[in-house]
């Protein structure tokens, strides 16, 4: 990428005493993109945005807005804005006198005509027209996050910050808001960071996601990049179901392992790290990458154990002896009734680059330092 | 709810139960207050329209010639009514920034220690502390200590700097207190906000810090207050008495010259004017805190 990226980390470390929030993070985010920093809770996303808008300084490294280095300019001087979490509004302030703080603060100072202008430009951009002499305990959640997302953008910011905006919302007005904060970004052209622990949020709203855990960054790509090619296990299993299946290398050819798994079926995976023959590994395989046949085919055979039907789709858990419960997900063709019934054996069937391999113990280690952390920062 | 509409028996007596409980819990402050303060009140507001009795003490009556005969002590009232703003503004201004450090700066682990460190003298008696400051203050104390250093003549006792140090040191925790508590609960990110939104330090704080710990400051400033309006125990000890307060008047009524309803008109206005005082301070903390409502009453 050519153009300065908007933000950018490099070699960044934050530390809190013993504990490492944050571990040499190197990372760009290309202009006028809507990126997701998504992980679990602990994983430094947070810390990772605070980095941005000034509120926490890097232990070691650079942050770099607009290929500016940030170090020691206050959040006051930084030409971002952030969304909080439950909004920080102030209480003693009404919606339009919120929403124009920030235009109050500039110097040289702005005349009341275009504050007063400019924050009802910002209030009808948010669908609060008519709202600027309400109290904020007046109201509705969904509102106070418009009312915050306004205050934040009629600065004009470089780049607007997100701290799990819509995590105090009830699910159909979650909806209703990533469609909106979509169509904002694409409107206004800049870039959006969104902290987020939820992977389907951070799927359907943004250009990029950022995959964190432990404090490092273990993914950077296209959702449909995540989703389908995860970096390692962690991805494979936080972002979207799936089933992993344990197994060893029997055999190595190219970017192929044959992987043995415990009832003894060789499966062939596609590799994202080098392997060696007999190292222990989990074969990750998405429930929609599985097809269900009768028994006859297929590479395993199971069990029907329960079938939720969602229209759609229908989902079934199959026992597969030795193996353990998997997850298969099925489209469902009106007019085709051909749904597996419990306790009905069935065939199962992937396609040919479906299964991708990871090594096991690795990433068992990763996980148990990250609930560690978790724990500590929580 | 109607009690027409209610079929069910057990709802009722749970009901019955309920505001049992609650009037059991509530009667030894009812009994306490309608003892030590509805009575005396009442007692002094009958005293207030009654008249002098020959020999000292209250003798019924019905008239205001009493109340007729307040301006009699109008320097007195005049002295207590700059003393007592004076005197919790000073609190104030002392009281603010050690809120403000205790709250917001004072490492946590310091900070019990620092509030134990603020409320512990307060166990003692006014009296003493007071009489220690007399000591420091006077001849053989600090202008002593001044002698050596070659700075004479400085006289420190029985001024108005004087009395204004004992009021500040003798009120200072029930204004730094109440001012802690609203820093303390006041939600940190709405000041991460302010700076976000390109608020400077300054800025900050007097737009979003101040604003909202104003109930604080304002249940500080009237508790101080009214308090001061009564008080007269640091006048008399660290100014040398020569400047009579309400304090004043009312042990000399009372306990000298033994004018009982006199003194009791006295002590009724004062009352009046607390409330007042307290009506007008919780309207304005109202009205700057914007959302909440506080009630000081």
């Amino acid at each position: 990428m050519t153009a300065v990226p908007d933000i950018e980390f490099r070699a960044v470390t934050k530390r809190y005493g013993a504990v490492t929030a944050v571990s040499g993070i190197d990372l760009a985010i290309p202009p006028s993109a809507f990126v997701a920093l998504l992980g679990p809770s602990g994983c430094g996303k947070t810390t990772c945005l605070r980095m941005i808008g000034g509120f926490e300084q890097p232990s070691e490294g650079q942050v770099l807005i607009r290929g500016r280095d940030m170090a020691g300019t206050p959040p006051y001087r930084r030409p971002v804005n952030m969304v909080f979490q439950q909004y920080a509004l102030f209480p003693h302030l009404d919606v339009e006198e919120n929403i124009s703080y920030g235009l109050r603060q500039a110097r040289p100072r702005l005349s009341s005509r275009e504050i007063s202008q400019r924050a009802g430009e910002a209030l009808s951009m948010v669908q609060l027209a008519g709202y600027g002499r309400r109290k904020i305990h007046e109201l509705s959640g969904g509102q106070q996050q418009r009312v915050a997302l306004a205050r934040a953008l009629v600065n004009k910011p470089a780049v607007l910050l997100l701290d799990e905006p819509l995590a105090a919302l009830d699910k159909k007005l979650r909806t209703d808001m990533q469609i909106e904060l979509q169509n904002l970004q694409r409107e206004i052209g800049i870039t959006f960071v969104l902290v987020t622990h939820d992977q389907e949020e951070a799927l359907s709203m943004s250009d990029f996601v950022c995959v964190m855990n432990g404090g490092r960054v273990v993914q950077l790509g296209q959702p449909s990049e995540i989703y389908d090619e995860p970096a390692d296990l962690f991805v494979a299993d936080f972002v979207g179901k799936t089933n992993l299946l344990s197994g060893t290398v029997a055999g190595l050819s190219g970017d192929l392992v044959d992987v043995a798994l415990a009832d003894g079926t060789v499966i062939a995976a596609r590799k994202r790290v080098p392997l060696s023959r007999g190292e222990a590994v989990s074969v990750s395989l998405r429930p929609e990458s599985l097809s269900l046949s009768a028994p006859g085919g297929g590479s395993l055979k199971g069990i029907v154990r329960n079938r939720i039907f969602l229209g759609s789709t229908a989902e079934y858990a199959i026992e597969v002896q030795g193996i353990g419960s998997l997850l298969a997900k099925a489209d469902h063709v009106i007019g085709q009734g051909n749904l597996f019934q419990p306790g009905e054996p069935v065939a199962i069937g992937f396609a040919a680059g479906a299964p991708l391999a990871f090594p096991h113990a690795n990433n068992n280690g990763t996980n148990q330092r990250e609930d560690q952390n978790a724990e500590i920062l929580s | 709810m109607p009690a027409g509409s209610q079929p069910a028996f057990p709802m009722r007596r749970s009901l019955f139960r309920k505001n049992l409980v609650t009037a059991l819990l509530l009667a030894p402050a009812a009994l306490w207050l309608v003892v030590f303060l509805v009575l005396p009140f009442v007692a002094i507001a009958i005293f207030s329209v009654g008249e002098r009795a020959p020999e000292g003490g209250y003798q019924a009556a019905l008239t205001f010639a009493q109340y007729a005969n307040l301006p009699a002590r109008a320097t007195a009232f005049w002295n207590t009514m700059v003393l007592a703003p004076v005197g919790a503004l000073a609190c104030l201004l002392v009281a603010y920034p050690v809120a403000y450090y205790l709250a917001l700066r004072a490492p946590d682990r310091w900070r019990l220690i620092l509030l134990a460190l603020i409320v512990i003298p307060f166990w003692t008696s006014l009296l003493m502390r007071t009489y220690a400051w007399m000591y420091i203050l006077g001849g053989r104390g600090i202008p002593a200590l001044l002698a050596y250093v070659g700075i004479e003549d400085l006289r420190l006792i029985n001024t108005p700097g004087a009395v204004l140090l004992g009021i500040v040191y003798g009120y200072l925790p029930l204004m730094i207190l109440p001012i802690y508590v609203s820093l303390e609960r006041l939600d940190r990110r709405l000041l991460e906000a302010s700076a976000d939104l390109g608020a400077t330090p300054v800025s900050t704080f007097l737009g979003v810090t101040l604003r909202l710990s104003l109930p604080g400051v304002m249940t500080g400033f009237s508790l101080v207050m009214i308090l001061l309006l009564g008080e007269y125990l640091i006048p008399t000890l660290l100014g040398g008495g020569k400047v009579f307060f309400i304090g004043n008047a009312l042990v000399d009524l009372f306990l000298q010259s033994r004018n009982w309803p006199f003194g009791s008109a006295i002590a009724i206005t004062l009352v009046l004017v607390s409330v007042v005082v307290l009506i007008v301070a919780n309207r304005i903390s109202t009205r700057l805190s914007g959302a909440r409502r506080v009630d000081l009453i």
